[in-house]
Order: C-alpha cells, then structure tokens, then sequence
C-alpha cells in the first residue's frame, strides 16, 4: 500500500482507485445524488458526512451497486461498474461494505460469516479460508467468539465480526455506512479502534459517520453533503474549525450542541 | 370390519398408491415451487412474468380441469403415451406448485433484506445469495403451511381415483359396485387418509422445532 496522502490536490491519477463521474440518481421524482463528482485515491481515508437524507448511504450503494445509476460512470481500480451478473457480483467481492445494522448472516456463526465469502466466492481451500477467518477475528478482537451465533454478540462485537468478514475477502476499498451509528455509547470506541487500526495500514475507506474524532484523527479528506450535493470538502480540521458553506456552518453548529 | 379384512390387498394397495402418488407429486411440486419462487424475486423481468404467470394459471385453475388437460389435451399436443400415472403426477404436481411457490415466496419475504445486501456486497450471485442466505432462513416460516399444502396434496391426490388410477378414494368406487356397505368402505377409506395426514402434519412439526432449536 501506497503512503497515506494528506494533500488532495497533487495526486498522480494513476492512483485513483474509485472515481465517480458525474453520477445522477433518482427515487421516483426524488432527485437523491445530483452530479457527483468524487475521487478517492488509493490508501486515502474520506469521511462523508452530512444531514439526514442528503444522499450518504445512497453514495455508499451506488458505489458497489447495490444502487443502480441513472446517469455517470462509476470505475474501481480503472474498471467501470459492468451491468447486473456475474462480472458485477466479482467486483463486489472487491468493494467492502459494513453496514450499520450490522447484518451478519443470522444461520451462520461468526466464523463462517467471515469464511463463507472466501470458499463460495473466492474459491478459498477450507483450510486456509479458516485459519484466515480466525487471524482476522483475532485482530478485531472477537477471535474467542468464534463459534457463536450473531445473536449471541454484542452490538460492537457483531459490527467488529462484520468488518472482518468484509476484510476476509481482500477488497480493494471499504465502505462503512454509519457502522457506529445503531451502538450503545460504549461499544463505539471499540469499533472505532477497528477503525483507526485499518486505516493506519492504508486501507482505503469511505466513511459516513458523524464521529468527529474519527474524522479528525483518520480521515485525509472531509465530503460534506446536502440534498443529494457534495457541497463541501476539505481536509478534516479546516473543515470542523473553518467550514466555508452555510448548509455546513448550520449542519455543524446542530451536531456540535449535542 | 370385514370389508376391510376380506379386501385387505385392494385396500393395502390403495393406500400405498396415495402414499406414492402423493410423495412423488409432493416431490415434484417442491422442485417446481422453489425454482419458480426463485424467478419471482430474480431481477430478471421475463422471469419474473413467467413466475407470476405460472402461478395465476396453476392457482386458479380447478384440479379437474388440469386433470382433464393432462389426460385429453397433453397426449394429443405435447406427449403421447404418457401412463394415468404420470399424467395424475403432472397435474397434482404442477398445480401443487403455485402453492409451494407462494409459500416460499412468503418465507422469503420476511427475511429481512440487509442479508441478502450483505451477501451481495461480498460477491455473492443472485442464486449464492438465495440459496446461502434467504433459502435457508426463511425455511422456518415456510414449514407450517408447507405442511397445510402436503395434507391438501394428500386430499386432492383422491381425484386421481376418479381418471382410474390406483389410490385409496378408487378401493370405494371397486367395492362399492361389488355391493359392499357404503358407509364401512367410507369409514376405512377415510381412516387411510387421517393415516397419512397425521403422519404428513407430525413430521412437519417435528421438523420446525428441530429447526427452531438450530436457529
Ligand atoms: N429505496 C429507496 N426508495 C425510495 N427512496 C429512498 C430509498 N432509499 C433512500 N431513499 C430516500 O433517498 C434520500 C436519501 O437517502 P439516504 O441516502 O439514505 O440518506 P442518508 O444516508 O444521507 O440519510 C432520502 O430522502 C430517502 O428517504
Ligand atoms: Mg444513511
């Protein structure tokens, strides 16, 4: 993995591992993402953040097309996003989303949630994709939860179980749609560390959350949103002490009073 | 009583015609009923239409029409040749199917929906997705009017008696132009066929409690 990057200007495009362009969705007559540009570079860290409704998690899907797009290209690693079959189902494989109601697979126990990707995706050998499921639950650690149910875990155990289960299928980029945001106060930190931890190794992530210390210590980039827009970005203290738009101004001063 | 022990073999065979006529067309409705459960929910319009037309047509079509095609339409378009046999297994089965298929569809629909983006989101196909991930877990909900279904089977399998195969509802028709008691030939008749419900509806909840501890 490359360094991580804090400048977003001089990047070599060479390096852009998830590009949208001119992106447009629609819910029936609700216009949700309105001409999204983005580009995220490999190994960088970007926070969305945004009011309810502005189009985040929307972003989130469309970019492993759990959404499908109106209009505009969306490409991972210099491929474009390919229609629905089995080329896309590969691509997803590449793209790790974590989900903020957690949803582990609720039949399986929390080691096969993270192997059955690996031998039913990937093709995985059951031996390896097992000892690889374990190292992973090991360093969210969960490892002694192994044999559980989901049910059986804790909110911050089953999203750290989530993690690793998108860790286990080697992605390229990893997607986290407010992973904190269904957690009891005390199990956030837990998750976040997670967090911290990968992106210190330069995974590249996309993060919606509204946890500023999470922005401000791991993020290289802040993406403000607003009624489907990117209406904003900077880098994460210039963005929380100075933000140049009012709908960010507004946004921040409700946030920062809780 | 001795209607019953003097035909012993006619009324053995009957039973055991209902038992095999009802486990193959059950057999049948079960494959039929998953695979086009499957096309309802696929993302793909023409299976979808083709699954909802399937079941509009086999779910209101009454049995004795369809048993009427498969003996008086089938052979003369499609088949020749086919025996009573398979033609009663063909019309239970296909119109048994709708009602699997609706079962199921119902099963899929209360599982809720981030299992099946989770799966997708790691890689998964359509058909990984379905038969990993949703198949299994709404398999709870869909056994109790799975069981419903099967008992029904059992029943409308007695229509087959009527087009001459053999199967117990037929041991009344034999014997009762043989001159025998009506009501005792009704009597045993209808004991087989509480035989084989009974044992169809404990099965089915020996199977959901099993599943229920399984989680
Ligand atoms: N499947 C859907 N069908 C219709 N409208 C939707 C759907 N998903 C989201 N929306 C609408 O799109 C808008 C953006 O939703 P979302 O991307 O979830 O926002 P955010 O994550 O920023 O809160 C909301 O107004 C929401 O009601
Ligand atoms: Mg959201």
């Amino acid at each position: 993995m490359t360094e991580v990057s804090v400048t977003k200007d001089a990047k070599p495009a060479a390096d852009d591992l998830v590009v949208l362009k001119g992106v447009n969705k629609h819910f029936g007559a609700l216009h949700v993402l309105q001409d999204i540009d983005m580009t995220i570079a490999r190994g960088e860290v970007v926070v969305v953040i945004g009011p309810s409704g502005s189009g985040k998690s929307t972003l989130c899907r469309t970019i492993n097309r759990l959404e499908t797009v109106d209009s505009g290209t969306i490409t991972i690693d210099g491929k474009p996003l390919p229609q629905e079959g089995k080329e896309l189902a590969k691509l997803r494989a590449d793209v790790g989303m974590v989900f903020q109601s957690f949803n582990l697979f609720a039949h399986k126990t929390v080691l096969e949630n993270v192997m059955l990707g690996q031998t039913k995706v990937r093709r995985t050998a059951k031996a390896e994709a097992e000892a690889k499921a374990r190292t992973l639950l090991d360093r969210v650690g969960v490892g002694s939860q192994a044999d559980k149910y989901p049910a059986q875990l804790s909110g911050g155990q089953q999203q750290r179980v989530a993690i690793a289960r998108a860790l286990a299928m080697g992605p390229k980029v990893m997607l986290f749609d407010e992973p904190t945001s269904a957690l009891d106060p005390e199990m956030i930190n837990e998750v976040l560390e997670v967090m911290q931890q990968l992106a210190r190794d330069g995974m590249t992530m996309v993060v919606v959350t509204h946890e500023m210390g999470f922005a401000r210590s791991a993020a290289n980039r802040v993406v403000f949103m607003a009624d489907g827009r990117i209406v904003e970005e900077a880098v994460p203290d210039q963005f929380f002490s100075n933000p140049r738009s009012d709908r960010a101004k507004d946004f921040l001063s409700k946030i920062l009073h809780h | 009583m001795n209607v019953l022990l003097d035909h012993l073999p006619e009324f053995r065979e009957g039973f055991i015609g209902t038992i095999l006529l009802t486990l193959a067309s059950g057999a049948l409705a079960m494959v039929l009923g998953i695979v086009i459960a499957g096309f309802r929910v696929s993302p793909v319009p023409p299976l979808r239409f083709f699954g909802a037309a399937w079941v509009t047509l086999f779910r209101n079509t009454p049995l004795t029409v369809l048993f009427l095609v498969a003996w008086f339409v089938v052979p003369v378009i499609f088949m020749p040749g086919l025996s009573p046999w398979t033609k009663a297994l063909l019309a239970l089965g296909f119109y048994t199917s709708a009602f699997v298929c609706e079962a199921i569809r119902s099963g899929i629909n209360t599982v809720p929906l981030g299992q099946a983006e989770a799966a997708r989101s790691i890689g998964m196909t359509f058909f990984q997705t379905l038969r990993l991930i949703v198949l299994p877990q709404a398999t709870r909900t869909v056994i109790p009017p799975l069981s419903s279904i099967f008992i029904a089977l059992t029943k409308n399998s007695a229509i087959a008696g009527a087009f001459s195969v053999t199967e117990l509802f037929g041991v009344q028709k034999l014997l009762s132009d043989k001159g025998f008691d009506i009501a005792w030939i009704f009597l045993w008749v209808a004991l087989g066929y509480l035989i084989i419900t009974f044992t169809i509806s404990g099965l089915f909840r020996l199977l959901e409690r099993r599943l229920g501890v399984a989680r």
